[in-house]
């Protein structure tokens, strides 16, 4: 039996269980913190810090900072807000994001906070980087240019699927997903069924031969935006043996 | 080479690095060195000898400056780049090298045998400008020495053979023989007085281990590297972390722009430090200690290498410690490849065991999971060889050093605009205004304390005290006079921290790239007064969202230069008045599709 430890969320005192992350904790409680690169069923990562929260003032990624005892945790407010607009903006100028012609459109998360941040346009220059698409694999399709280096195709690679397909390649701006192949995608052992071929945020790994089988309109968050009452509570709460939200 | 043969000297070299995967940046470093470069074959082959996914060599390879995925030649000429360097004239060398060359930085001959390229601090700006060829180092270039260099090269490619004149003090010593010079200009009681080796270890085995922590405590020794952590604190938390292993780190990864006294300190200091290290291992309970070594420091291999032989030969390291049967330790060297990221510790813990210098997410801490998962500590160079000197001079000694909250002495590594750039030891408590007499520094404008990462200071703060209540600092002092323009110093370190971005976290990989966009718009006079407070945010984002030291420090500069020097970037600002930005130049923006098309676009003034 976990210890149960109590702390403070949004003026709220909450329970959680020694440890939980603050992210676990908060979903556990109903309360939704943005994010992207943490995703339930994967090991937190840390990488997106879309979830930043303050803890005792403090900035912190809510992914990885476990929860203790008396922490008084900030989820939401102006600074916060603007911080995370930020970082969603630096992720759209750091990339190549056409939103009127990705088959994600809808359905992408990178897309749906943009529209909760009430992002336009992004304020920072376009970065406009040369990024490559690989079509090698048979059922599989990854852009680089719309990837935003969440992580979560590798961690769903390794920890679901059992499989080491993906890893990231090279360093800074030029970091990159690189393929368990010198031969591109179609070289890998990756399948059309794996786990890590549905945990793209957004539209850089695909699957081949499903484009608009959903119209755009009735899409995911075409429907409910991200974050509402309505789509935490259709993909539930807290998940069990330290699984994230 | 048969691809039998090719294979073979991969396996042997894989082979020789037991463990395997933990030790894949020596095994990279082995093939790059063999090979000149680390091919898809190479891959291939390391990654099914050691059996791991190819994709997670790569992932390394891929990862550090000095290793190359794709052919090079035999030979890498490798300006420092940084802003001292600039101001002693790098510009000028490099349009020697590439005249002399015929080729453009980053290219590499026709004839494949040498590289040109540039890269970040060496470690050497109290003799820039300065560059690495290959393992060797050369100090103070001028156009005749960047022309004589190429010359000889082309005749002999050994790099070796550039040393015309060996440097002061060890720099001359067979295994070092390099040009360097040593410029100790201010010699303190803590690491530059006459240390021999056993001067503290049977002192400290004479006590028990808890007993040394409680020294260091004592001493109130609290860690050089910059965050000032109390180091008896720190190995206290490792010596009572559970686990069978334990491991002390020596990160001797000195990659702050401007800072250099690590690097005189491995030279004429070897066994202070190594010494510590040992006293280091006794107090947590370490058997293993490791020294990573920076890729930039190659040249100090052979000689570090030595002095632990020595120290082995005469019982001060190994098995039974000076007769101590239960007292065990060793130290390996970790080579660095190129990555200042590495200078952070869970980073560095990465890089030893062979992954991407990626730091880590904290908690859990070194301390209680570190290297291979074992309670680590990891400790500045200049912290271990304090703890050696306070072990033989004893703690109270050690404590009435410096001042109230900041014990001992600090080594200052000054470049720039001064009379004698070089090492200074100085007590805790030295006012920079003093600082700054010594060095023979006039008509300061402004000084950089504690590199890149530090802060950005005017004469308003030079009555300020250097300790860690005040200005705390790693060591690295940078001196601008008045000439300089600081928006080139803050531009410097931007391309600094975008080169060296490990790439983990969005605020830093993304948003130090376009803090460099905007602070290049406002040197050249396009920004716009909107532009510029779009970058004052930005900074607070990167410096508050950031996962590790790198980015949140990275606007440190950028930030203080807005405080204090507004007029700076005042006088740059254009009121915007076209229903363009400053910043958006049509002719460039049309020159692609005017190219395409064959005609002037409609839109263009050239029309």
């Amino acid at each position: 039996m976990s210890r149960t430890i109590t702390f403070i969320l949004d003026d709220e005192v909450v329970e959680a269980q020694a440890g939980q992350t603050i992210l676990q904790a908060a979903v556990a409680a109903g309360k939704y913190i943005p994010r992207l690169c943490a995703q339930k069923g994967l090991s937190p990562h840390g990488s997106c810090r879309v979830c930043t929260v303050l803890v005792n003032g403090r900035p912190q990624a809510s992914c990885t900072q476990p929860v203790a005892e008396g922490i008084v945790v900030v989820t939401d407010s102006p600074e916060l807000r603007e911080l995370r607009k930020q970082i969603i903006e630096l992720l759209f100028v750091e990339g190549n994001h056409f939103c009127m012609f990705c088959e994600k459109s809808g359905n992408c998360e990178l897309q749906a906070l943009a529209y909760r941040f009430g992002i336009t346009a992004p304020r920072f220059p376009y970065q406009f980087p040369r990024r490559d698409v690989d079509a090698t694999h048979p059922g599989l399709f990854l852009d680089r240019n719309r990837c935003i280096l969440c992580a979560r195709c590798i961690r769903a690679s390794k920890e679901l699927d059992g499989k080491n397909v993906f890893q990231f390649i090279g360093r800074g701006r030029d970091k990159r997903l690189g393929v368990n192949s010198r031969n591109g995608l179609g070289g890998t052992e990756a399948e059309t069924t794996d786990r890590a071929a549905e945990v793209c945020p957004v539209g850089a790994l695909l699957r081949k031969r499903e484009g608009y089988r959903i119209p755009v309109g009735r899409r995911k968050y075409d429907l409910v935006p991200i974050g509402s009452e309505v789509e935490a509570g259709g993909i539930g709460a807290a998940g069990e043996g330290g699984q994230h939200e | 080479m048969t691809k039998e043969a090719f294979q073979a000297k991969i396996q042997e070299i894989c082979r020789r690095y037991e463990p395997g995967p933990v030790r894949l940046l020596d095994i990279l470093r082995e093939v790059q060195a063999s090979f000149g470069w680390i091919s898809d074959d190479a891959i291939d082959e390391i990654a099914r000898t050691l059996r791991m996914p190819r994709v997670e060599v790569e992932s390394t390879a891929s990862f550090y400056a000095f290793l190359s995925c794709r052919p090079v030649g035999r030979v890498a000429i490798r300006l420092c780049d940084d802003i001292i360097d600039r101001m002693h004239g790098m510009e000028r060398i490099q349009r020697v090298f590439e005249g002399e060359l015929g080729i453009r930085l980053g290219e590499t001959t026709p004839d494949g045998n040498i590289t040109l390229t540039r890269t970040a601090c060496i470690g050497m700006s109290d003799q820039a400008p300065a560059a690495l060829v290959n393992d060797v180092v050369v100090t103070r270039l001028s156009t005749d020495l960047a022309r004589t260099i190429v010359a000889e090269l082309r005749s002999h490619l050994d790099p070796t053979r550039l040393v015309k004149q060996v440097g002061d003090g060890n720099n001359a010593h067979e295994l070092v023989n390099a040009m360097v010079e040593n410029n100790i200009r201010l010699r303190g009681p803590v690491i530059f007085a006459p240390f021999s080796p056993g001067d503290a270890l049977p002192k400290a085995l004479a006590m028990t281990p808890v007993e040394v922590i409680r020294h260091v405590k004592t001493a109130r020794l609290r860690g050089r590297g910059g965050a000032g952590f109390p180091t008896g604190m720190k190995w206290e938390f490792t010596r009572n972390a559970p686990g069978e292993r334990r491991f002390l780190i020596c990160n001797a990864d000195e990659g702050e722009p401007g800072t250099f006294k690590d690097r005189v300190i491995l030279t004429e200091c070897p066994d202070l430090l190594f010494e510590g290290m040992t006293v280091g291992g006794y107090a947590i309970g370490a058997k293993e200690g490791i020294l990573y070594l920076r890729g930039e420091y190659a040249y100090l291999r052979r000689f570090l290498e030595a002095v632990l032989e020595e120290r082995r030969r005469n019982g001060l390291l190994g098995k039974g410690i000076l007769g101590y049967p239960d007292f065990d330790f060793d130290i390996r060297i970790q080579m660095g490849a190129g990555a200042y990221i590495c200078g952070e510790e869970t980073a560095l813990i990465s890089s030893c065991e062979g992954l991407r210098g990626d730091p880590k997410n904290r908690p859990p801490f070194p301390a209680q999971k570190g290297y291979l998962g074992c309670p680590t500590a990891v400790n500045n160079v200049e912290t271990l060889c304090c703890v050696a000197r306070i072990i033989q001079e004893g703690a109270g000694w050690f404590a009435q050093q410096g001042s109230d909250g900041s014990s001992g002495t600090k080594l200052l590594s000054v470049s720039g605009d001064c009379k004698r750039p070089g090492v200074y030891e100085v007590p805790f408590g030295t006012s920079l205004a003093r600082v700054l007499e010594m060095v023979g520094a006039e008509g300061v404008q402004a000084v950089q304390v504690g590199g890149a990462s530090g802060h950005l200071v005017g004469p308003a703060d030079f009555s300020r005290h250097i300790c860690f209540d005040d200005l705390s600092t790693g060591g690295s002092v940078m001196v601008f006079s008045a000439e300089r323009d600081l928006l080139e110093v803050v531009e410097a370190f931007q391309e600094f921290f975008t080169d060296e971005s490990c790439g983990y976290c969005t605020p830093c990989r993304a948003g130090n790239p376009v803090m460099l966009e905007y602070v290049r718009r406002i040197r050249s006079g396009k920004a716009t007064r909107r532009e510029v407070d779009t970058l004052r945010t930005l900074a607070g984002t990167v410096k508050q969202a950031s996962r590790c030291g790198l980015g949140q420090t990275s606007p440190n500069a950028l930030l203080d230069l807005f405080e204090k020097f507004p007029q700076v970037v005042e006088s740059r600002l254009q009121a915007v008045t076209r229903d363009v930005l400053p910043s958006f130049d049509l002719e460039t923006a049309l020159a692609e599709a005017t190219r395409v098309v064959g005609r002037p676009s409609v839109h263009s003034s050239n029309r």
